[in-house]
């Protein structure tokens, strides 16, 4: 019974709704609880920023796909390289590091948990192969479904009930944490080599629609009861002019959940592009916001794009295959078989070039015109906007009016005419801040039911404490501080665990897997199905009975029943 | 007699995963749905009884536990350790040797550097439009091998995801699907090809290039043969590469190994890139050991590099020609060496072997091999998918979990990795 006691710690928990309090925290058994007499251990954390530990609820680390952008990348390895030292593994890579790479850096920012934002489930054992070499971070995985073939069957046959119990089937043998969309309908296509342009253009082979899969996943996710909401990744992303598409597709969505939103939409950044070419490109910022804020069913996050050398990498194979015949540096793709695609290619995003330029101002302006920043989160989709690493320099930009013009200035010169930013006053506060790097994620993700997110008894205590003195930092003028402080926590502790010292990993951390499992009667259970049993085995290369993700690929691991109502 | 149903077969890259076997009395006594190199490897005999050490020029039987001392001194003494194979165990035991050395400062390589390392260069030159072997058995209906035999070398290949495999969006998947082999000599494979194209030995990066030349509508430049190819038959094969609905090329060593290496694969990749702009089309390299992909994976996500990873400076070091095990052996700077599941006796060339021979060699192995007989300490081992189990890739990168039919006494690899990791580990105080 390990105990710890955190002593004036300045507290910023917007769960529990404390806005800056000095206050201890005590820690016993990996829990926050109301108090420990002679503690184990004391931290005194006397002027520090304290906050939960931090949530990323869309990032691409662990998989099949990450692991290729690291296999044909030997220039991205060379870019960051460390070797082995105390407790810490060696690392290489800058855009795609390695799992330790990953783990550390995270750790070093105070994150604790990871989602993986896109696990084709074919491949979901490799992605549990690679969360277990990341050590510092809980981590879940949001499961590919936009090319289903057993669910684009259910969809067209209308049975949205037996869409609810392929999902179930699904999720729980690749040990999948929420349902995510990439491209639904465009994935499915891509496998003889076209794409949906948006909602309504028809599916090639079955006579569906992209809105149809959006809205029927929705409403099969709420029967599941499962703590996220369908994950959707748009279609047509990245073409001048989809905010139309993106809009449509938001004014479709129905209010379903009284907990939580209905959709969470991701990386908007790439989807709220204006103009009908590159040369008339420009930012509808604006409008999807003004679209989010009617819309309280809607949580988004910005997709923020940050200057210089990333990999982008997404299941959304025909958008990389696009996106390569701009760059034409290297691209892969990797179809996956009856259930989705994938493609990477490495990018570099320049300040002088205008429509890179505008993508930046976009990923603010939305992080900025959203009010409510519990709908709003923080990602920059590492790493196809920008690594992670760059998070303290969008939070700084974020608070500062000062930095962000500084910033403009050295952009294209023409990037004024075409976005909002120059215009927007506003500065985040750092309440504002801690909400959408943690508390917002725990609400989406529905995490707040199992301690996550927040700093109060019974909570997991998942903790970040910053090198940052709230009360003499002006964010508006000092943001070199906030990068400082917000890069290389003073302590970020793991289920009552210090995991890393000022940037120093100190121990193999303590991983948990976060995996659902809807139980579903009898007549939607797949594994009993003769048709679904029969067109497996069938049409996959693998046997139904080799498919399933076992637990021992999990270790130590929080399985999310939920009772579903089919 | 016991049946198990679904297991998968350890032999090539291929990874069939609907094998049935019968046991009794403890041991394998027929396989169904197997090739016959599968099936020889699942009723494989000749498994070492336990570890032996070559002592004054005699094998010696040794416990485990000094095997174990043994090895660890053997390795630790070394200044320029070489950890090598990895492609025949699973990926657990790949991710301990990849911590080993670590600790060592070595170098860790697996056999890609002697089979498709060419294939990984021009990967990252280019990229790998690639997909799983399921897509193209559902919707390819167009196949071309080039320098590879399946017939021989991966038995199953057409039947189960190719030519013979039924799929979704074929109504009659032998006649819907054509099937073009490129090959230097006509192979059992060229034998069922719908067309065979011969090609002079070191022509494929001509007839690579040739083929895209046409399809950018330059055919007037190509001259009436190449390397062996009448023009007649490129503008035929160029033309039903285009209008195909799905076209999948495998390629094997033929194409690797020939001569223009990585530039062959290259160009390879850049055809099937080329064809994107005009159908849907992907690429696959024929992978052989059956979870040499699996090392290259986890080498990837633990070191960031596929193969021929150098730790002698702290950091992972990667740099195929310098630091892949044929070259660190040719060099003789490799001054002990420890082999994981693969023969690199029975492969690489006279002057590596004769290093091998020279240097203290330890070899991880079930059973007896060419490598044996050169080295100077053998631990036995459980073999996976028979009574060791694991995970595995396969060629196109599906992970699978490589079951066990049995038990035995023998220690998997992860086990006996492991606890020579930890001697290591409490040897240096770490």
């Amino acid at each position: 019974m390990k105990t710890l006691l955190i002593k004036n710690a300045f507290v910023i928990d917007p769960i529990q709704h404390i806005s800056g309090e000095t206050m201890d925290i005590a820690v016993r058994n990996g829990k926050i609880v109301d108090d420990v007499k002679n503690p184990d251990e004391v931290i005194d954390a006397q002027g520090m920023l304290t906050l939960p530990g931090g949530i990323d609820s869309h990032t691409h680390i662990c998989g099949t796909k990450v692991n290729f952008g690291r296999y044909m990348s030997p220039e991205d390895m060379r870019a960051g390289r460390t070797s082995r030292k105390g407790d810490m593994h060696a690392t290489a890579g800058y855009s795609v590091p390695t799992t330790y790479g990953n783990s550390y850096r995270y750790s070093r920012m105070g994150y604790t948990t990871l989602l993986e934002g896109a696990m084709a489930p074919m491949e979901a054992r490799h992605t549990h192969e690679e969360f277990r070499y990341t050590p510092m971070q809980d981590c879940l995985a949001n499961t590919l479904f936009d090319g289903n073939w057993f669910a684009l069957q259910a969809i067209q046959d209308g049975d949205t009930k037996r869409l609810a119990g392929i999902l179930a089937w699904y999720l729980s043998a690749a040990k999948g944490f929420g349902v995510k969309l990439t491209n639904p309908g465009g994935t499915e296509a891509w496998g003889f080599g076209k794409d949906v342009s948006c909602i309504n253009d028809p599916i090639p082979n079955f006579d569906i629609t992209p809105l149809e899969i959006i809205v029927k996943m929705i409403e099969a996710n709420e029967m599941l009861n499962l703590p996220h909401s369908v994950h959707l990744h748009c279609n047509n992303l990245g073409k001048p002019g989809n905010y139309m598409c993106t809009l449509d597709t938001y004014d479709a969505i129905p209010d379903i959940n009284d907990k939580r939103q209905s959709l969470y939409s991701t990386h908007v950044q790439f989807h709220s592009y204006g103009g009908s070419s590159w040369n008339d490109f420009c930012s509808k910022a604006e409008d999807i916001a003004r679209s989010v804020n009617d819309k309280p069913h809607i949580v988004i996050d910005t997709g923020q794009v940050m200057f210089g050398k990333t990999t982008t990498m997404t299941a959304d194979g025909p958008m990389e295959f696009n996106l390569y015949r701009l760059y034409h540096n290297k691209w892969s793709n990797h179809d996956i078989e009856m259930e989705t695609g994938s493609g990477i290619i490495p990018v570099v995003y320049r300040k002088k070039n205008l429509v890179n330029a505008i993508m930046w101002a976009i990923g603010l302006e939305l992080a900025l015109l959203v009010d409510d920043p519990w709908r709003c989160i923080l990602a920059t989709d590492n790493p196809n906007g920008a690594p992670f690493v760059k998070y303290p320099e969008v939070m700084a930009l974020l608070m500062s009016k000062e930095y962000r013009d500084k910033e403009f200035e050295t952009l294209h010169k023409s990037t004024g005419r075409r976005v909002a930013l120059p215009a927007i006053e506003r500065e985040l506060t750092w309440d504002e801040i801690a909400v959408m790097t943690r508390s917002a994620q725990a609400r989406a993700l529905g995490l707040i039911d199992y301690g996550k997110g927040y700093l109060s008894e019974g909570a997991e205590a998942d903790i970040a404490i910053y090198p940052i003195d709230v009360d003499s930092t002006d964010p508006a003028r000092d943001y070199e501080r906030i990068i400082n402080g917000f890069s290389t926590t003073e302590y970020t502790i793991k289920r009552g665990e210090v995991v890393c010292r000022r940037g120093t990993c100190t121990l193999e951390g303590n991983h948990s897997t976060y995996w659902v499992k809807p139980h579903v009667s009898p007549a939607y259970d797949m594994s009993k199905d003769a048709a679904f049993i029969d067109g497996f085995n069938r049409y996959y290369s693998i046997r139904r009975a080799n498919y399933p993700v076992g637990e021992e690929y999990l270790g130590r691991n929080v399985c999310m029943e939920t009772e579903a109502s089919i | 007699m016991q049946e198990i149903k679904d297991m998968i077969c350890p032999f090539c890259g291929c990874l069939c995963d609907d094998i049935t076997l019968e046991i009794e009395a403890g041991k394998i006594v027929s396989t169904d749905n197997c090739c016959t190199i599968g099936n020889a490897k699942f009723l494989g005999k000749n498994r070492l009884k336990n570890p032996i050490k070559k002592i004054d020029g005699t094998w010696t039987d040794i416990t485990y536990e000094e095997a174990v001392d043994t090895a660890v001194e053997m390795l630790l003494d070394a200044d320029r350790p070489l950890l090598f194979g990895w492609s025949g165990t699973h990926g657990e035991a790949q991710c301990v040797g990849v911590h080993m050395n670590e600790i060592l400062g070595g170098v860790i390589d697996n056999t890609t550097s002697v089979c498709h390392g060419p294939s990984i260069l021009a990967i990252q030159e280019v990229g790998h439009p690639g997909c799983t072997l399921g897509q193209v058995k559902n919707r390819a209906d167009l196949i071309i091998y080039w320098g590879c035999n399946p017939i021989e070398a991966h038995p199953r290949h057409m039947s189960r995801y190719t030519t013979y495999a039924d799929g979704y969006f074929l109504d009659n998947a032998f006649r819907n699907r054509k099937v073009i082999v490129v090959d230097v000599r006509e192979t059992e494979t060229a034998k069922v090809a719908d067309e065979f194209i011969r090609i002079k030995p070191g022509g494929d990066y001509a007839v690579l290039s040739s083929l895209r030349a046409i399809l950018r509508g330059k055919s007037d430049m190509i001259p009436d043969s190449v390397a062996g190819v009448s023009k007649t038959q490129l503008m035929q094969v160029a033309d039903m590469c285009k209008t195909c609905s799905f076209g999948a090329l495998f390629f094997g060593v033929g194409l690797t190994m020939a001569k223009g290496k990585y530039k062959n694969v290259r160009n390879a990749i850049e055809f099937v890139d080329d064809l994107n702009r005009h159908t849907k089309f992907t690429l696959t390299p024929m992978r052989g050991h059956w979870n040499v992909y699996g090392a290259n994976e986890v080498m990837a996500w633990m070191t960031g590099y596929p193969y021929a990873v150098d730790f002698c400076r702290g950091v992972a070091f990667y740099n195929p020609g310098e630091t892949t095990a044929i070259d660190i052996l040719a060099r003789k700077e490799c001054d002990a060496c420890m082999i994981v599941a693969s023969d690199p006796a029975a492969h690489f060339p006279r002057a590596c072997v004769e290093q091998l021979r020279d240097i203290p060699l330890v070899v991880i192995d079930p059973f007896e091999t060419m490598t044996t007989t050169i080295a100077d300490l053998q631990i036995p081992v459980a073999v996976t998918g028979i009574d060791a189990e694991g995970t595995a890739y396969r060629m196109d990168g599906i992970p699978i979990k490589v079951k066990k039919a049995m038990d035995s006494d023998y220690p998997s690899d992860t086990e006996i990795l492991t606890r020579i990791y930890n001697k290591m580990l409490e040897v240096k105080g770490l």
